[in-house]
């Protein structure tokens, strides 16, 4: 899955200290539920990716547990405060251990 | 002739419809959320330790008639001055007619500055979504809406 580069966007690549920056990010992902059967009737097993973690210059700004019900593909909106310059490292978590991760910048003044 | 007829069944279903669907307004407005379908309630009574979660603060936006099941977005946002006093910590999102309750729990910090998240979720039928959010000092709020599936997007 270390192929798979997610999309990620800022609202702005500047900021003033204590603005809120908006975070929208996709990745793409089967979100396989462990539900469906294939057509000899075993069950599919389950692969998602499991978490969401979102940390600016190291420090965690937001995360997320994902279970079977969110959809393929998954969508994750989101905001944080603007502190200070850095990067702002989005990571998404495998059931197989496997990370998927992106990373964008952030500019404050 | 025979298209008469047909148009006059059509009608007497469509009004058939109609005061069915009226019917299921009337009942969903008095309608106590029913957790007993799936481990729903056991979720809520682990993330708040037995405690009451009180309705308000948290608003959650769905689409009231969801095509699709395989893809309902949705919005949560918890009121909050979000400072280190005062925040919300976890937001757990549970629906009651999945297979299984849990959808998704959003995990936030004074560094969030606002306690807001949108991503897409599944629904396997019409059914409510739970919505609960733990603040700081140990008390919970929640909202609770529900959305109204047709998959195959037959309109029903």
């Amino acid at each position: 899955m270390a192929d798979v580069k997610p999309r990620i966007k800022l609202d702005k690549k500047e900021a003033k200290k204590g603005d809120l920056v908006e975070v929208k990010a996709l990745v793409s992902h089967i979100m396989e539920t462990g539900q469906r059967k294939d057509d000899k009737g075993n069950v599919i097993p389950r692969k998602i990716l499991n978490k969401f973690s979102c940390t600016v210059n190291g420090k965690e700004v937001f995360s997320a547990d994902f279970e079977p019900a969110i959809a393929a593909n998954p969508y994750i909106q989101f905001k944080f405060k603007a502190q200070e310059s850095g990067p702002v490292v989005l990571t998404w978590t495998d059931d197989d251990g496997s990370k998927i991760v992106g990373e964008e910048t952030i500019k404050v003044s | 002739m025979t298209h008469n007829m047909t148009l006059r069944f059509n009608r007497r279903q469509a009004l058939s419809i109609g005061a069915g669907a009226v019917g299921a307004m009337v009942l969903g407005e008095t309608i106590v959320p029913a957790y007993a379908k799936n481990d729903t309630e056991e979720l809520i009574n682990k993330f708040t330790g037995g405690k009451q979660a009180t309705p308000g603060k948290v608003k959650l936006d769905l689409p009231e008639i969801a095509e699709n099941g395989n893809t309902v977005p949705m919005t949560v946002s918890v009121e909050s001055p979000m400072t280190v006093q005062s925040h919300v910590t976890d937001v757990l999102v549970l629906a009651d007619g999945n297979p299984r309750g849990g959808v998704v729990t959003f995990h936030f910090s004074p560094a969030s500055g606002v306690a807001e998240a949108n991503t897409r979720i599944r629904l396997a039928a019409t059914q409510n979504i739970i919505v609960v959010a733990k603040m700081n000092d140990g008390s919970f709020y929640m909202d609770t809406k529900q959305v109204k599936v047709t998959i195959g997007g037959c309109g029903g």
